[in-house]
């Protein structure tokens, strides 16, 4: 294990599982020193060796290396997960292997090896016969890493014509072949079809082929499923255990191949990885068989990781509050329209006749996966957009159809966080400046908007001195915190949160939501709180609303409904989510 | 912060640094050896670049003058003219730039916020882009009589649609953008959310797209002025200048040339410092020319 040590920087990227543990191997009394990968038999020489590796970073930057000193090694069938938060380094060590580091970024130090060859020496023709070839790389965002003019088809025939030499029919037969071990419905199809054409499971499917179809003895797979929903990110876990445990696999002796699989989300490494490896600030914090890591850890940065992820298991329900409603919406309905060529009407159900209530001091959960109508019931609600149809209530008055100046003076009573706090805050506006828009919007002078905020930067435990820095100067997780105190500045009823805080790192979102907790203990606030998360709702939520395809599928409290539920969706939806971690603690 | 990362961008540099030497020229004009412009002196018809001699001005006194660039067929001293023509230039592409982008930024964020003012507005915008922007400045030139506001008018008259068409795109994306959103949600007024979160947020592009526009202009004014429809000929521009050398551009090449050295360097520049902005002010393009 490497010692852990502190500095600021860099980049983030997502999460998602290579290879499954399906049956955990029996709690194994390990050796107790964890750099060393378990070894047991006469085992098979590993395919990937790192060996303290560094990757410096233009001087300039809060820290000197983005990639501190890592070493792993992976045997042939293992699957080693990196975990870790945004600037970690663990998507730099991922992209180091595959050689596509960006020019700023060079490896100072260190070994990487793939069967006994030396990556950081190889040249840059070697590199990209290896690529596709010997290692095979799965991205987060499929969208992005497929040619969007190209059929799925002609992407994979390119690489098999740089790759091989194989004649045409040979070529189109391993395709077809790929597409029905990645389980694409319909591959014929599938060959002929664009990219936007397809879902996007079905497009990492694609990409996952692509990978896979020279059978490359390593597979480098980094936030695969981070962009998918809870479902297909199951199934795309279970895919990649799967192609993986195929011997057909690694051609010199039918091995099985190794997979490095990096990853922000401790469920999805509990549910793939045979070892472990976290990273924090580019070093190595801890490395050892899964168990180990997740239910004996050693340092206190994985501790602090594994804590931070909230339980699927809700705590016991409070008693419903009293009190009237503060946002209420009846048979709230959503159609979009639109005309074809031909003047053909089409009429998308984005939303469809959903109910809803939000009580002084009770949290309403709203899950579900993406396009199941959840952020377009939230929009209608906060009067982003008009709904087609039903009912809107803040408070007494009914807004569903109000214009921007009828809702205008009535907008303070609910209020709205959004997702992504890089964007939700006006970059070229001092904090301060933010924070007290709405106040002044109300009515408060200057001078009490100032005081005001300066009280709320208190309550979002941010110092006063930062009223007058502007957004970039914050981390992501503060900015959320401002988001937070600029929405309660009109001092609202009710508080909507879309995804508040689905963009933040674990650590940062357990911050977040206690935050959010206090606040509404605290003011009595309604919290109407949108997310994809079943995790994060079971903690906040007293009532959960699950929704499926523009539709209320299911609602009830959240401890029943997560320990009973009674439509089949919810019982799916609860069941992709990725497995709960227990930890004895130590 | 941002001056010294500009400094650091050496086409901004090149730019700002010719753009403020011709500055500097335009200002002092009076202080450096010129005469007056429009002065006509018979006895120094078609002098040669460089000749010392007495130059007789209006007032019938006579001055010890250098000819830098020589004189023209009237007798007129070139240097001054052209130096002075520094000024016409100059002041018609900085007006020309704030009147473009300025009534393009408000017809954009119109265009951009309100749906029904983005559907009449552009279509006439589109049939503004329809009509060659030359043509339609000579057209206004024409039509308004040719003073320094008619030709900044004139010329950037035709550069409003590209401005609102910018200006409108950009405010597509930002509206759409959570913190405007959330400036809605906080009951912001329209007209302060357009002027508080939008249009600062769009002002790097626009400085951007400003540059090229005074670019254009300095050139259009010469081919106005070129063609005897920019400023009356008692104004000196570097258009007329060469415009009245070029009937004896053979004999005295010097009268068509010498304006144009300080053309080409000037919209040179003007383009530099456009590009050096825009490679700072927008990391997206500085990628692509890193």
């Amino acid at each position: 294990m490497k010692e852990d040590k502190a500095s600021t920087l860099v980049r983030a990227m997502n999460q998602a599982g290579a290879k499954t543990v399906a049956a955990p191997e029996a709690p194994t009394p390990t050796t107790e020193h964890p750099p060393a990968p378990p070894a047991a038999k006469p085992a098979p020489a590993p395919i990937l060796v790192i060996d303290n590796l560094h990757v410096a970073l233009p001087t300039g930057g809060d820290r000197s290396h983005a990639v501190h000193g890592v070493s792993l090694s992976i045997a042939p069938g293992k699957t080693v997960c990196v975990v870790g938060e945004s600037g970690s380094g663990k998507s730099v060590m991922a992209t180091a292997v595959m050689g596509l580091l960006p020019r700023e970024l060079k490896p100072s130090q260190g070994r990487i090896t793939l069967q006994g060859e030396s990556l950081l020496d190889a040249s840059a023709l070697r590199l990209r016969q290896l690529r596709g070839k010997a290692m095979g790389m799965v991205f987060q965002e499929p969208m992005t890493a497929l040619n969007p003019v190209m059929t799925c088809g002609e992407q994979i025939d390119e690489l098999l014509k740089e790759h091989t030499k194989w004649p045409a029919a040979l070529r189109q037969k391993e395709i077809l072949d790929i597409l029905a071990k990645v389980r694409l419905p319909e591959p014929e199809r599938m060959v002929r079809s664009y990219p936007h054409q397809l879902s996007g499971g079905q497009r990492q499917r694609i990409v996952i082929a692509m990978a896979v179809i020279l059978k490359p003895a390593l597979l480098i797979c980094d936030e695969p499923t981070t962009a998918l929903d809870v479902t297909t990110q199951k199934e795309i876990l279970k895919l990649i255990a799967e192609l993986q445990s195929d011997t057909a696999y690694g051609a010199p002796g039918a091995l099985q191949s190794a997979v490095l699989f990096i990853t922000h989300d401790m469920g999805v490494v509990a549910e793939i990885a045979d070892e472990v490896l976290v990273m924090h600030q580019g070093r190595a914090v801890e490395y050892g068989p899964v168990d180990e890591v997740l239910h004996h850890p050693r340092a206190d940065y994985t501790r602090m990781l594994l804590d931070a992820v909230p339980s699927m298991t809700p705590p016991p329900a409070r008693p419903a509050p009293p009190g009237p409603a503060l946002l209420r919406g009846e048979a709230v309905t959503k159609t979009y329209s639109s005309r074809d060529w031909l003047g053909r009407a089409r009429e998308t159900h984005a939303l469809q006749a959903a109910a809803l209530a939000v009580r002084a001091g009770e949290t309403v959960g709203v899950v579900g996966e993406s396009g199941s109508g959840k952020s377009t019931l939230a929009r209608c609600l906060i009067r982003m957009i008009e709904p087609s149809d039903g009912q809107v209530f803040w408070g007494e008055a009914e807004v569903a159809h109000l214009g921007e100046g009828g809702l205008r003076p009535l907008r303070s009573q609910v209020q709205v966080v959004f997702q992504d706090p890089n964007r939700s805050l006006n970059p070229r506006r001092k904090v301060g400046d933010s924070i007290i828009e709405g106040a002044m919007n109300f009515g408060a002078s200057h001078a009490e908007a100032l005081a005001l905020a300066a009280d709320l930067m208190d309550k979002v435990r941010l110092p006063r001195e930062g009223l007058q820095r502007y957004p970039s100067q914050f981390s992501g997780g503060q900015r959320q915190r401002i988001a937070i105190a600029r929405a309660l500045a009109c001092k609202p009823r009710v508080l909507v949160a879309d995804e508040a805080v689905s963009a933040l790192d674990v650590s940062v979102q357990a911050q977040i939501l206690t935050l959010l907790r206090d606040i509404r203990d605290e003011l009595g606030l309604g919290l109407l709180f949108i997310t994809h998360d079943l995790r994060v709702a079971a903690q906040l939520c007293d009532r959960v609303i699950v929704m499926h395809q523009g539709q209320i599928v299911e609602q009830g409290l959240t401890a029943e409904l997560y320990a009973n539920p009674q439509q089949d969706y919810t019982r799916r939806l609860l069941q992709a989510a990725p497995a709960n971690i227990s930890r004895t603690n130590t | 912060m941002l001056i010294p990362k500009l400094w650091r961008n050496s086409a901004f540099k090149f730019g700002i640094l010719v753009l403020l030497l011709l500055l500097l020229l335009a200002v002092c004009a009076p202080l450096l050896g010129t005469v007056d412009p429009s002065a006509m002196d018979s006895a120094n018809i078609n002098t040669a670049a460089g000749v010392h001699g007495e130059f007789a001005l209006l007032d019938g006194s006579a001055v010890q003058h250098i000819f830098w660039m020589g004189s023209d067929n009237f007798g007129r001293d070139i240097y001054s003219r052209v130096l002075y023509g520094t000024r016409t230039s100059l002041l018609v592409a900085a007006f020309t730039a704030l009147v473009a982008i300025g009534i393009g930024a408000v017809l954009g964020m119109l265009a951009g916020y309100f749906r029904l003012v983005d559907a009449l507005l552009m279509r006439f915008m589109d049939g503004l882009m329809a009509i060659p922007a030359i043509l339609l400045a000579i057209a206004l030139v024409s039509a308004l009589g040719a003073t320094l506001w008619t030709v900044v008018v004139a010329i950037a008259i035709p550069e409003i649609p590209r401005v609102t068409r910018l200006v409108r795109a950009l405010v597509l994306t930002l509206r759409e953008e959570p913190f405007v959103e959330a400036a809605r949600a906080l009951a912001t007024p329209t007209p302060v959310i357009l002027w508080r979160h939008i249009l600062p947020n769009a002002m790097a592009p626009l400085i951007v797209q400003g540059t090229f526009i005074a670019a254009s202009a300095v050139l259009t004014e010469a081919i106005l002025s070129f063609l005897g429809l920019g400023l009356p000929a008692d104004v000196p521009t570097w258009g007329n200048i060469m415009a009245e050398g070029r009937v004896q551009f053979t004999q005295y090449p010097g009268n068509v040339l010498f304006p144009a050295l300080f053309l080409v360097p000037t919209v040179l520049a003007i383009n530099l410092l456009g590009d050096g902005l825009r490679d700072v002010l927008d990391p997206k393009f500085a990628k692509r020319s890193a």
